[in-house]
């Protein structure tokens, strides 16, 4: 195992940044899975389509816009100029807000499955025993859904840790601060440090396989997978 | 419905909800008024389909699109501008279905309303829920582990322990055995008795209606179609309760006395001098209880036969006379005091006795059972 200390720096921050935007997307994915697993707005499809649209994207794409809208003449460049936070891209909070976009589905999809698989039942059985509607949902739905929930983490956890194309798109190349170990993988290459590029590699190949199969292994394949 | 005057709690409500579909034929509308004492067992029957678990959700608060108005006692539970929601109503749901937390044992799904809905757990009750229901003993199990009649007891038990004014109980006994039901029943009629409480059972079963409810309220396409005292719905021919092949009647009566302080016992007939001698034990002494007496078990006599095997004869006068000339049958309805007993005999007997509207007779009764 050859690692240098700058790869050391890009596990690390690939680790980071893929727990940062697991912890924000469960936190922002609960009350949009259950608009969505509820709703019955004309605005629903709509809305689904875009929580979708990663899954159909290039990552270049997303990246591409991305740049486009927080850079200095977009909009939300201008806001965040505006609240003195500078620019996102090429930061360590633009990789975490353009990537709770890109896995956003894979956190999104496993909660309103089970949403809709549990109904409005759980929730009225806790109203008429005297429980409010947030306290139901900790004590009632959110166990009886926590399967979806280790599902949906998981996913979203590993899809962030293997994002490539949007990084280099939008984060460049910066170390300790952008440079997650896709990156670093893809300068190890262009370099020709094979060695290099291969240690990490095995790292995340290895990594990636050993969550899947806790996963899997833990819940069985029927709690996976995405509504068809 | 004169009981219902004469009380002052009372749970009222005036409901209109409009389920609209694609498919006209799913459409279901229902408008439903009525005031109930908050006191007693109120059944609620109908056919499927009628709008029976839609009226119990309505009052639930658990039909966001239902509209109208709903009180119990003081509260205002609904109306035009103002909805309470479901946590804050003061009842309890049972449903047909299984409804346990499958996430927490027993003892926590007794406990989740428990906490939420009374101020602390009051021991000697909640032992006294725990032994009728027979759950003591699964205290420390999770729900898949129960039997769907376990499961069943465990959720009557889960409502009951919240104290609640309002108890609404969609068929609650169909998934339990014959037995099971024969024991929790007594517990519900009890219940009803003691507390100021007011249960809304939805019931298919005439068996369990005629045993539990002080009042019955039919529904039909949504609508309500009689609403009144079991007594004065069930005693019509043309009820929606009757078993058009074997009419019976009910008879509200009081255990007096035992003969001999044998099996048989003395009931009176409440507001007559009448009685009837009945098959009743010791321990019903002083209770009121309901009699069924099948129309096939009754027949008439125009004199007071003192030398007849038949204990059980009372003066009558016909009220009306139904003729089925298919069958080459009657049945005449007969008024007993303020009661009512259907008798079955055949034209032959009609013509050869000439019963007619308004003469008095003798109602003969072969047998009688204990409803209740």
């Amino acid at each position: 195992m050859q690692l240098s200390p700058d790869d050391i720096t890009a596990i690390f921050l690939s680790l980071k940044l893929a727990g940062t935007v697991t912890f924000l997307l469960l936190l922002l994915c609960t009350p949009l899975a259950w608009w969505l697993a509820h709703s019955t707005s004309i605005l629903k499809p709509i809305i689904s389509a875009f929580v979708a649209l990663p899954l159909v994207l290039p990552p270049t794409v997303l990246g591409f816009y991305f740049l486009i809208i927080a850079g200095p003449s977009g909009p939300l460049g201008s806001l965040t100029e505006a609240l003195g936070l500078g620019l996102l891209p090429f930061t360590y909070w633009g990789l975490v807000v353009a990537s709770l976009f890109y896995s956003l589905p894979f956190v999104v999809q496993p909660l309103q499955n089970a949403f809709e698989i549990q109904g409005r039942r759980p929730m009225e059985i806790a109203a008429t025993l005297g429980a409010r509607p947030i306290d139901g949902f900790f004590s009632v739905m959110l166990p009886l859904c926590r399967p979806a929930y280790i599902t949906a983490a998981t996913l979203g956890f590993a899809h962030t840790l293997g994002e490539f194309g949007l990084i280099l798109m939008m984060g460049g190349n910066i170390p300790g601060e952008t440079r997650v170990v896709s990156v670093q993988i893809y300068n190890h290459v262009e370099a020709l440090e094979y060695g290099n590029a291969h240690s990490l590699a095995a790292l995340m190949l290895g990594f990636s396989l050993l969550i899947l199969l806790l996963l899997y292994s833990f819940q069985g394949r029927k709690l996976i997978g995405f509504k068809s | 419905m004169t009981e219902t005057q004469t009380h002052e709690v009372c749970l009222s409500f005036d409901f209109a909800l409009q389920h609209s579909a694609k498919n006209k034929a799913a459409e279901f509308q229902l408008k439903i008024k009525a005031t109930l004492p908050l006191q007693g067992v109120t059944a609620i029957y109908g056919p499927s389909g009628s709008g029976k678990t839609t009226l119990l959700r309505c009052i639930a608060g658990l039909e966001p699109k239902a509209k109208g108005h709903c009180a119990v006692a003081e509260k205002i539970w609904q109306d035009e501008r103002y909805t309470l929601p479901t946590f804050k109503r003061d009842l309890a749901y049972v449903s047909q279905a299984p409804s346990l937390f499958t996430h927490l044992t027993v003892a926590q799904n007794l406990a989740y309303g428990e906490s939420r809905r009374t101020p602390g757990r009051d021991q000697a009750f909640y032992d006294k829920v725990l032994s009728t229901m027979g759950i003591g003993h699964l205290l420390a199990r999770m729900p898949a582990q129960l039997s769907g009649g376990e499961e069943q007891r465990v959720s009557i038990a889960r409502a009951l322990l919240t104290r609640p004014q309002v108890l609404l109980m969609d068929e609650p006994l169909s998934a339990l055995d014959q037995p099971r039901k024969r024991e929790i029943l007594p517990y519900l009629e009890q219940l009803a008795a003691q507390f100021q409480i007011a249960i809304l059972y939805v019931t298919h079963s005439l068996d369990e209606l005629v045993r539990l409810a002080d009042r019955v309220l039919v529904l039909e396409d949504g609508k309500l179609i009689e609403s009144g005292s079991t007594l004065a719905i069930f005693n019509r021919l043309e009820s929606p309760l009757q078993d058009s092949d074997e009419p019976s009647a009910l008879l509200d009566v009081i255990a007096v006395e035992n003969h001999n302080n044998g099996p048989l016992m003395r009931a009176e007939i409440p507001g007559g001098q009448q009685s009837l001698w009945i098959k009743a034990g010791a321990e019903t002494k002083g209770k009121s209880l309901r009699l069924r007496v099948l129309a096939r078990d009754v027949s008439i006599a125009l004199s007071n036969h003192d030398d007849s095997s038949i204990l059980n004869r009372l003066p009558a006068i016909i009220d009306a006379i139904q003729l089925n000339s298919a069958t080459g049958t009657a049945v005449v309805t007969l008024k007993v005091g303020e009661q009512v007993l259907f008798a079955a005999i055949t034209q032959l007997s009609l013509e050869k006795l000439q019963l007619r509207e308004g003469i008095s007779v003798w109602a003969q009764i072969k047998s009688v059972a204990i409803a209740r």
